[in-house]
């Protein structure tokens, strides 16, 4: 089995990021949408992989631990959004239902 | 220390205006009444301590002038806040101080129980301010400064009891009117500082006497005139004088008979080498004086409220200072300025204590028979109808009188002539008044009395209606020219008088008047209703002066108004308006609240971004 090449790598993170933008449009659970996002974010964080090994630069490695880092914070505000809103007597976790904001 | 005192002068009634305005009619009516009376009262004190400094030691330049600041200096014009103490400035001085001080002394007891009695004292001083700034003032902009501001004064005064709709549009009527000769004024104004570069009186007359008097000095003189007939009432800017009555009496009494309304007169006087020096000028000046004392007449001949013949009649006698500016009589209008000022606001506050004890019943056909019930007011009324119609010898009014009448001979025997109707009519109207108003049938029974604060005022007038007069005689009966001497430096030596005869028609036309007020309406056997006739009716409505007005000038206004209401310049903005509304409408909709929706919009944004970046 050959190393993966960059243009693979590359393709991979293009079809990781459509999985988690399919799933963040078509989803309607929360929990499931945050799940969609932590995909996109880390084929995003594949791209910087990929193309630190096709340059042999580190910079690649330490924007994926910074995607790494920024995935954690994201998870845990959306987490504790989910939560408030439970809390604050919405029983359900569908995304349609909070269009109160609407224009 | 004299020229500091000039600006004194003006603040101490502006610092009691700012004062009263400043308690925001929190002020009990005493304090009002002490800091409104007693700020005027210390100007008047001071302008009697200048005014005796300034005769001892007259100024070697004639005046006496304090600069207060520049107020603007561009290329070519310059403007400064300055005062001036000449003769004419010192004499009005006395007036306004004079005069105001006696009569916010009888509005203490006019008005003590109004709820409102800081704002009167507040709008009241700060006229008086006003007006000392108008008289003061050396540099014409300045003097602009005190003509508007006496002209908001008035308004508001007049509007006084706002609660009332016909107050808010007499007050009204009254602004807009004064303002359409205020506008000429500016443009004659701006006239002369385009010819002089400044609006300095001193510099302006300079450049009247160094220049022959041109097209451009014309128009001038014609739109300051403008500014001075609708201040002084004049046709055909007079309609609004008789509506501003809606005021309180002390309103009417300082403000539209003894010193407001001669701002005019004033204003021709201070500028008299101006007008003298385009005949044109002068020939209107004398005739609107004469139809406006003619017509005035006229209709205070048939007026049934008490304050409205006081205001007719003050038309009348401002058109009498009007045709003395218009012959060159400058010494004349001044003096019969300053007596009018006695006998006119004795008569308003006389007539205030009457309808104060009546009821507020200004109608005189519902007073009568008053004479034993108020023997005071009655004598102060007297006294003040005396001076009016110039009863020979005794009253002021009679000498101011001669002096204008002799003047109208020596430059036209016709004016002459409209003058001694005009004397004749001015006779019978106010007799018309005393008799129907004091003697007869009683209509209506009087309460009260009349209070000490209120009575004060009224016998210091009613001296000063009789007496004041003796500063200025014609020679025939005693060489007496105090006043003609003081002003002679401004406005040179007085005419010549004419032969004896003239002084005794002037003496016995009064007297025929008063005799034939008497046949007409004496209590046994005169007239005790209103004339109905179609004359007396057209006189009473100021010779329908307003519907002329309403018909020529206020109705295709309004008309033109109303077609104009929906104009092309509204539909700009309109449409303007409207793009923004629909296209809130819009975008509105995608704010439609569903997160997925969102970020859909997004995602297709991206990928739009994407596709403009990569695109070769």
């Amino acid at each position: 089995m050959s190393a993966a090449s960059p243009t693979h790598a590359l393709l991979l993170a293009t079809l990781l990021f459509a999985v988690g933008m399919l799933g963040v449009l078509a989803r309607r659970n929360l929990l499931l949408m945050l799940m969609s996002i932590e995909i996109m974010l880390n084929a995003a964080a594949l791209a910087f992989i990929a193309a630190g090994a096709r340059w042999h630069a580190a910079q690649g490695q330490v924007m994926f631990l910074m995607i790494l880092s920024l995935a954690a914070a994201e998870a845990a505000v959306g987490l504790a959004i989910i939560l408030r809103l439970h809390s604050a007597g919405r029983p359900t976790l569908d995304a349609d239902t909070g269009n109160r904001l609407k224009g | 220390m004299d020229a500091l005192l000039l600006p004194l002068i003006v603040a101490c009634p502006l610092l009691a205006a700012g004062v009263l305005f400043l308690s925001a009619g929190r002020m009990p009516p005493l304090p009002s009444c002490v800091i409104g009376a007693g700020s005027v009262g210390l100007s008047a004190l001071m302008a009697v301590v200048l005014a005796i400094g300034f005769l001892q030691t007259p100024p070697p330049t004639g005046a006496l002038h304090a600069t207060l600041w520049s107020w603007m200096q561009v290329e070519g014009f310059s403007a400064r806040i300055a005062f001036m103490l000449d003769p004419l400035s010192l004499v009005m001085m006395l007036v306004v101080t004079g005069v105001g001080f006696l009569i916010l002394l009888y509005a203490c007891g006019y008005m003590h129980d109004d709820p409102d009695i800081a704002r009167f004292f507040g709008c009241m001083t700060l006229f008086v301010a006003a007006m000392l700034v108008l008289v003061f003032s050396s540099d014409l902009l300045s003097l602009y400064i005190g003509w508007e501001g006496v002209g908001i004064c008035s308004y508001l005064l007049i509007g006084f009891w706002h609660t009332d709709t016909a107050n808010v549009t007499a007050a009204r009527k009254a602004f807009i009117v004064t303002r359409i000769g205020d506008a000429a004024m500016l443009c004659g104004l701006l006239l002369l500082a385009t010819r002089a570069g400044t609006l300095d009186v001193a510099s302006v007359l300079q450049t009247v006497t160094t220049r022959p008097a041109d097209l451009q000095a014309a128009i001038a003189a014609f739109l300051l005139l403008g500014g001075a007939v609708a201040k002084s009432a004049q046709v055909p800017l007079q309609t609004w004088l008789p509506d501003a009555m809606a005021g309180p009496t002390p309103v009417s009494a300082l403000i539209h008979a003894a010193t407001m309304v001669t701002a005019g007169v004033y204003l021709i006087a201070r500028l008299h080498p101006l007008f003298a020096s385009i005949p044109v000028a002068m020939t209107a000046v004398a005739l609107i004086g004469l139809i406006t004392l003619l017509l005035a007449a006229g209709s205070a001949l048939v007026q049934t409220d008490i304050k409205r013949i006081l205001a007719y009649s003050t038309m009348s006698q401002i058109g009498y200072m009007f045709l003395a500016l218009g012959t060159g009589a400058w010494q004349a209008a001044i003096f019969h300025l300053v007596t009018h000022a006695f006998f006119k606001a004795l008569l308003f506050m006389a007539a205030g204590a009457i309808i104060l004890r009546v009821h507020h019943r200004q109608d005189i056909y519902q007073m009568g028979g008053l004479a034993h019930a108020m023997p005071g007011v009655f004598a102060a009324f007297l006294a003040g109808s005396a001076a009016l119609a110039g009863l020979p010898l005794l009253t002021a009014g009679f000498y101011s009188k001669e002096m204008i009448l002799q003047g109208a001979w020596h430059a036209d025997p016709m004016l002459w002539a409209g003058a001694l109707l005009g004397a004749f009519a001015t006779a019978i109207y106010i007799f018309r008044c005393v008799f129907i108003v004091f003697f007869g049938p009683r209509h209506t029974e009087p309460h009260g009395r009349t209070g000490a604060i209120m009575a004060i005022p009224l016998v210091c007038l009613a001296v000063l209606a009789l007496t004041g007069g003796w500063m200025e005689m014609p020679d025939a009966i005693a060489p007496v020219h105090l006043l003609s001497n003081l002003l002679s430096p401004l406005f040179g030596a007085p005419m010549p008088e004419g032969p004896h005869w003239l002084l005794w028609a002037g003496s016995l036309v009064p007297l025929a008047g008063i005799g034939v007020a008497w046949m007409l309406w004496q209590p046994r056997t005169g007239t005790r209703t209103p004339p109905e006739n179609a004359l007396a009716r057209l006189a009473r409505a100021g010779w329908d002066f307003d519907t002329l007005y309403d018909v020529l000038i206020v109705r295709p206004f309004t008309t033109l108004g109303q077609l104009n209401q929906t104009d092309i310049c509204d539909r700009l903005s309109d449409a303007t308006a409207a793009t923004a509304r629909a296209g809130g409408r819009v975008f509105g909709r995608m704010q439609s609240g569903q997160v997925r929706r969102y970020a859909g919009w997004i995602a297709a944004g991206t990928v739009v971004a994407l596709c403009l970046g990569v695109r070769p």
